[in-house]
């Protein structure tokens, strides 16, 4: 585990700016909180994004790739949209998640499985499949909430909104052959 | 005749001496340099021991030529330039080569670093030998001066001059001198009446035997040269005149068209067609805005002209031009306040409550719309809680990316007010707090004290969307509290915008005007950041306050007063040295298309009928090089910038390609067919 | 007008009826659009966060089968959500050269390639504003919405990021839609959470925060007095829609507001059948408030801003242009 409070440690900043397109600005932060002050996701998260970002200033990987925040970001874009120092705060939370879930850190919150299911669907079927989401995710994941959204899916059958046979598209092969080159060029 | 020349490679300490083996250059130049009669390397050229050494070199070696290889010449070419001519040798037969400026600071690498300087050093030899001797002249300064600007910059610097006994012309754009600060309530730290301190300069201004007063007025041109420029001034039509008007202000009583009044009262007050921005405006002539007048757009009314007692009114006044003659220029046009509604989330414009800090002055003014009453837009009810929203448009890369300086002691001036006179609530939502300056740390202490409430973040929005308990009704203002980690939502029932202080909305144009360039930030840029912060790059004209860049009051007095002392100086000297280096034209070779006539930016070519060739006016021509590469027939060169001279320094920059026997430099001809 | 046409899944899912209604009021507003061949899904907000490149290079994959010589430059998505992802996609390959490399690494394993910039994003909304334009949209109402209050409710990402300059309207408090609805005779809402966040996929991670985020935009368009919320997003659509019952259970609340698509209300306005515009397929029924529609009552003249003699206030300040 790294912490390194006393002594800067910035490995782990530049491994996050390297990992976000214009990344680099992170640096610039000012530590103004606009960031904080307009999510709306902000009074869920255990640190704003304002916090994580001097974290990652202070080399706090485990504390940071464990954060609730990333998950909680719903990616309004408002942050980015009104950070002075034009810093693209949302795709730092991307770059947090990705590897949150790399680093196996990630606490406490079902988005990565949602992330996974829906991802698992794209890359078998080329496009996302709302019935067999919403099944496969509630069922293997929380089954209690099913019970509570259960009627809505039913009715979005009953309003013919949500078809219950996946589609396929034809060049799902070639699909694949893309995304696992992406991959493997990120080295992932 | 063969040139000797001298070398002299500077150390400046390790600036240079740390990426360049200065000595090494020192020696190749000696053994490799046609011309080169000996080369030192010395640790601070620019000292009086390094000046010395050139001295006695010259002396005792019979030196004709010097090249000093330091810093830019921006810096030190002057202090070479005079230790030559003390002892005897023309200024011009100096030339630096800046080893620092385009080597030493700029490149890593030692060999590299030290082969380039020594490329820069054989350019400069090259060319130094083909330099002439050249005369600059002497030139008497017009004593007068002309102030561009009557803000409390402005008006600084031309009441010192007129004290001093010299001739000021002020010329200024609106219909009174006053500037920003005429239309504040009370000014931090002390809490002084801005009217109190500031209306009694305005009147000596007014009243001033040595200062010719130009308002309602504007520079339309300016042309010449330090000591001697030509200014014409437009003064716009007042439609009253000044001469039999007493400023009684009957017209203004009578006059039954109302309209915003979007400049004195911040678009918070109203005025009327024919006004005066407040009472105690110097001068006080008002003026008709012929914008909104009645008269003007419907061709009756004239009410004023009914009941002015003296018949001042004069519809058909048009617009003058006045030409003046002054030595120097200082312009002291100050700055605008940030549009606001260019930040959306903030709401201004769109909530009625959220108003901009030149508004909160004018409702602080006992002279303003609500006669210093601090109230919510419908005028009425007094508010209970306020929020001040700092650095809105400043620190901001997607609009300004610095500081406006003064705003944070704006807020804690706004606090005070508003606590003492309605015992509201107020809340700052500041980034940094930045007291800067004698007092003023104090004066925020005071503040702590008084109970103003402070929290750290930048305000994310404002909203009319209530959520919460005892939200209805209010804006809230919700920002992340970083000192706590926590997203705050604090309602109240005022917002103020300390909107940043920016660049007048024509700075770009009246810089072009005066010659004077601005920062990619747009503010008018000085000679140099911090030892010589009032001048400019055109000699003779100076800037003062905040057309600079964002500065409190004191500061802009104390740039006003700089700058008067700077014209002073040059005043009592009495005269300018003029650079020779101009450009000539040989009669036998120009053909007179008088392409060159409207190319030069200073106007200083004109057309002999009688020759039909053109002519350069030495005292106009800058020496900028426009019209020598222009003209067709090659017939102009420009002293110290020969054509030959140039082809020498780029063949010495070129040695390790061309050789050192270049040495007959011809500039070469275009060729008319490919080879 | 030839535009190239990118539905994305939600069209062929929950967002059927913005699909029938889009499909509906094209032609007579003279758009042809031509579905990509073959596309896949954009990713949604899923893609990225688990792989970076990988998600680039799905929505390129899009680009690239959507751009070529004989199709048209114009690329339209009615979904927010695809809209942003084609539209950052395309303006990030141009602007990270690394990333633009990368991912065309990754199409030419697939035996594609897409040169950045080549293709312009557009959402359906800048067409139909921009491209017909609110005078020919103006001529076409038959049916003029009028007595109806409607919120405008853009949402995140039709304007968020800016992304240089290049969003569509403002960020904060965009208007084209506020047009748009009053083009139709509609009564405009001055909504002030139009560009706040509908939840996202947050009702599938953390119901408890998305149910709270659902209800400030239903309990502010309930205080503003608006009989419904339009929108051009599936998802915004979506999460006020179908998840309103679970707010109401979950918070006490009792918000019946529907929700429609804007080329619902433009297909309305234009005379259209409801039933063409799969309007009846909500969750939340809008038919009753739809019955104002051709009922409404005289609107009254707002009073002259004539200055009362006694009136102190202040005078608002005048918002410049641009
Ligand atoms: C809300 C607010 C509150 C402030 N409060 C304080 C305070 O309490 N204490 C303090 O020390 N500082 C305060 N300041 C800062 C203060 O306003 C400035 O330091 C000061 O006014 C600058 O004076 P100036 O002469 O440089 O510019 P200005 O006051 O802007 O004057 C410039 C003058 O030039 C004229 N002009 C412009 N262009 C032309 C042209 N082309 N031709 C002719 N004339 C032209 C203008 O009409 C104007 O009269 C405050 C600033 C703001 C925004
Ligand atoms: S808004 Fe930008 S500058 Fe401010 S704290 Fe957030 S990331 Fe830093
Ligand atoms: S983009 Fe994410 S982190 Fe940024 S304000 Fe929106 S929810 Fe919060
Ligand atoms: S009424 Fe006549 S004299 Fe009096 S202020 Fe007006 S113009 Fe001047
Ligand atoms: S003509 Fe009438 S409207 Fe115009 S300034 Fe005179 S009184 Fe006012
Ligand atoms: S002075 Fe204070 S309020 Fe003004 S820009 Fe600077 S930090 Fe912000
Ligand atoms: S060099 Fe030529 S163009 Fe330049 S100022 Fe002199 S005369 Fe004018």
């Amino acid at each position: 585990m790294s912490r390194s409070l006393g002594n800067k440690d910035d490995a782990f900043l530049n491994e996050v700016i390297e990992a976000t397109p214009g990344g680099e600005a992170l640096v610039t932060c000012l530590q103004c909180g606009t960031c904080g002050g307009s999510c709306p996701s902000g009074p869920d998260m255990d640190h704003t994004p304002r916090q994580l970002f001097q974290m990652i200033n202070a080399g706090m990987r485990q504390e940071v790739l464990q954060s609730n925040a990333p998950w909680y970001c719903v990616t309004c874009y408002y942050c980015m949209t009104r950070c002075p120092k034009q810093i693209p705060i949302t795709d730092l939370m991307y770059t947090l998640k990705r590897m949150a879930v790399r680093a196996k850190l990630y606490d406490d919150s079902d988005a990565p499985d949602w992330s996974s299911s829906f991802i698992g669907f794209v890359e078998s079927y080329g496009r996302s499949f709302e019935f067999g989401l919403a099944t496969r995710y509630h069922l293997t994941h929380s089954p209690l909430r099913k019970v509570g959204v259960g009627p809505m899916g039913l009715e979005m059958i009953v309003k013919d909104r949500m078809p219950l046979r996946p589609e396929r598209i034809k060049g799902i092969d070639q699909l694949r052959t893309i995304l696992d080159t992406a991959k493997s060029l990120e080295g992932v | 005749m063969t040139e000797k020349v001298g070398v002299y490679i500077c150390h400046c300490g390790t600036n240079i001496a740390g990426p360049v083996d200065v000595e090494e250059v020192a020696r190749w130049a000696k053994e490799n340099l046609d011309g080169v009669v000996l080369a030192r390397d010395y640790r601070f050229m620019c000292s009086s021991l390094g000046q010395e050494l050139i001295q006695e070199d010259i002396k005792n070696e019979g030196l004709t030529r010097v090249v000093v290889a330091a810093c830019s010449p921006h810096l030190h070419e002057k202090t070479f330039r005079t230790a030559c001519s003390k002892i005897g040798l023309n200024p011009y037969l100096t030339q630096m080569a800046s080893i620092r400026e385009q080597v030493s600071w700029v490149t890593e690498d030692r060999a590299a670093a030290t082969h380039k300087a020594k490329m820069m050093v054989a350019g400069a030899v090259r060319r130094v030998q083909l330099q002439e001797e050249l005369q600059p002249t002497e030139v008497p300064v017009n004593p007068n001066t002309l102030v561009v600007g009557g803000g409390i910059a402005g008006i600084q610097a031309a009441l010192e001059l007129a004290d001093a006994g010299h001739k000021v012309f002020m010329v200024e754009r609106e219909p009174s001198i006053g500037g920003h600060m005429a239309q504040f309530d009370k000014t931090f730290p002390t809490l002084d009446c801005a009217a109190c301190i500031l209306t009694p300069k305005m009147s000596d201004v007014g009243l001033h035997e040595n200062i010719e007063l130009l308002s309602y007025a504007e520079v339309d041109s300016l042309s010449g040269f330090v000591g001697n420029f030509d200014v014409r001034v437009r003064k716009k039509a007042r439609y009253i005149d000044e001469d039999a008007c007493t400023g009684c202000g009957i017209c203004i009583e009578k006059c039954p068209k109302k309209v915003v009044d979007e400049v004195f009262e911040a678009g918070l007050g109203y005025r009327k067609a024919v006004y005066r921005p407040f009472p105690q405006a110097i001068p006080k002539f008002p003026v008709i805005d012929r914008d909104t007048c009645i008269y003007f757009e419907r061709g009756t009314c004239k009410a004023c002209e009914k009941f002015c007692p003296t018949e001042a009114i004069d519809f058909e006044q048009t617009d003058t031009y006045l030409d003046l003659n002054v030595g120097n220029v200082i312009m002291a046009t100050g700055y605008d306040l940030f549009d606001c509604g260019k930040i959306p989330q903030y709401g201004y414009g769109r909530l009625a409550n959220v108003f901009t800090s030149l508004e909160f002055e004018r409702l602080c003014n006992a002279a303003g719309p609500t006669e210093g009453h601090i109230l919510l837009r419908d005028g009425v009810t007094e508010p209970q809680s306020v929020g001040i929203i700092h650095c809105v448009g400043s620190r901001d890369k997607q609009h300004h990316a610095y500081c406006s300086a003064v705003c944070c002691m704006s807020a804690l001036k706004f606090g005070h007010l508003v606590m003492e006179k309605t015992g509201a609530e107020v809340y700052s939502f500041y980034i940094d707090m930045r007291p800067l300056h004698k007092n003023y740390e104090e004066f925020y202490d005071r503040l702590l004290q008084e109970g103003m409430h402070f929290i750290r973040g930048r305000v994310a929005e404002v909203t009319d969307a209530a959520r919460l308990p005892g939200e209805d009704g209010k804006l809230i203002i919700q920002a992340e509290d970083t000192l706590i980690g926590k997203q705050r939502r604090i309602p109240v029932d005022m917002v103020i915008l300390l909107g940043a202080l920016q660049p007048r909305f024509d700075a770009k144009e009246t810089g072009l005007k005066f010659g004077v360039s601005a920062g990619l930030d747009g503010w008018f840029t000085e000679r140099h950041p911090k030892l010589d912060p009032v001048a400019t790059m055109t000699d003779g004209v100076f800037i003062a306050g905040t057309c600079q860049g964002p500065k409190d009051i004191p500061d802009s007095v104390a740039q006003g007063a700089a700058a008067a002392a700077r014209v002073q100086g040059m005043i009592s000297k009495g005269t300018v040295l003029i650079e020779p280096i101009v450009a000539t034209i040989e009669e036998a070779r120009c053909s007179g298309c008088r392409i060159c006539n409207t190319l030069c930016p200073f106007n200083a070519i004109e057309y002999l009928e009688d020759k039909a060739v053109s002519y350069i006016n030495p005292a106009l021509c800058k020496g900028c090089g426009t019209c020598v590469a222009a003209c067709p027939a090659q017939a102009i060169s420009g002293a110290h910038f020969t054509n030959d001279q140039i082809f020498a320094e780029m063949e010495g920059l070129l040695y390790d390609v061309i050789g050192s026997n270049g040495a007959t430099v011809k500039s070469p001809q275009p060729a008319l067919e490919p080879a | 007008m030839r535009y190239g046409y990118y539905p994305g899944c939600s069209l062929t899912g929950t967002a059927r009826p913005y699909e029938v209604s889009t499909k509906a009021i094209a032609g007579p507003l003279g758009l042809t659009f031509e579905e990509v061949e073959d596309w896949n899904c954009c990713g949604a907000t899923e893609y990225m966060s688990l792989n970076k490149t990988a998600a680039y290079a799905l929505v390129a994959r899009n680009l690239a089968l959507a751009a070529g010589e004989d199709k048209p430059k114009d690329l339209v998505a009615p979904c927010s959500l695809c809209y942003l992802n084609l539209r950052k996609t395309n303006h990030y390959m141009a602007k990270y050269k690394s990333l633009g490399k990368m991912t065309n690494q990754a199409l030419a394993a697939g035996g594609l390639h897409y040169t950045p910039g080549s293709l312009n994003v557009r959402h359906l909304i800048d067409v139909i504003v921009n491209d017909v334009g609110y005078e020919a949209l103006g001529a076409r109402v038959t049916r003029p919405l009028t007595g109806l209050r409607v919120a405008p409710y853009y949402g995140c990402l039709l304007v968020r990021p800016d992304l240089n300059g290049g969003s569509f309207d403002d960020t904060e408090y965009p208007t084209h839609l506020d047009r748009l609805m009053e083009t139709l005779g509609a009564e405009v809402v001055d909504f002030p959470l139009k560009t706040h966040c509908c939840g996202g996929h947050m009702t599938q991670i953390s119901a408890e925060t998305a149910y709270e985020l659902i209800r400030r935009l239903l309990h502010n368009a309930a205080e503003y007095r608006a009989d419904l919320l339009v929108t051009l997003c599936p998802m915004c659509q979506f999460n006020l829609d179908a998840y309103q019952t679970q707010v109401n259970r979950h918070l006490g609340t009792d918000f019946h507001l529907p929700i429609l698509y804007f080329t619902q209300m433009i297909g309305l306005a234009m005379g259209m059948e409801p039933k063409a515009l799969a309007i009846g397929q909500e969750i939340v029924s809008a038919a009753s408030v739809l019955r104002k529609i051709g009922t409404a009552v005289e609107v009254e003249e707002a009073p002259q801003t004539r200055r009362k003699r006694d009136d102190k206030s202040l005078p608002m300040p005048r918002i410049r242009e641009g």
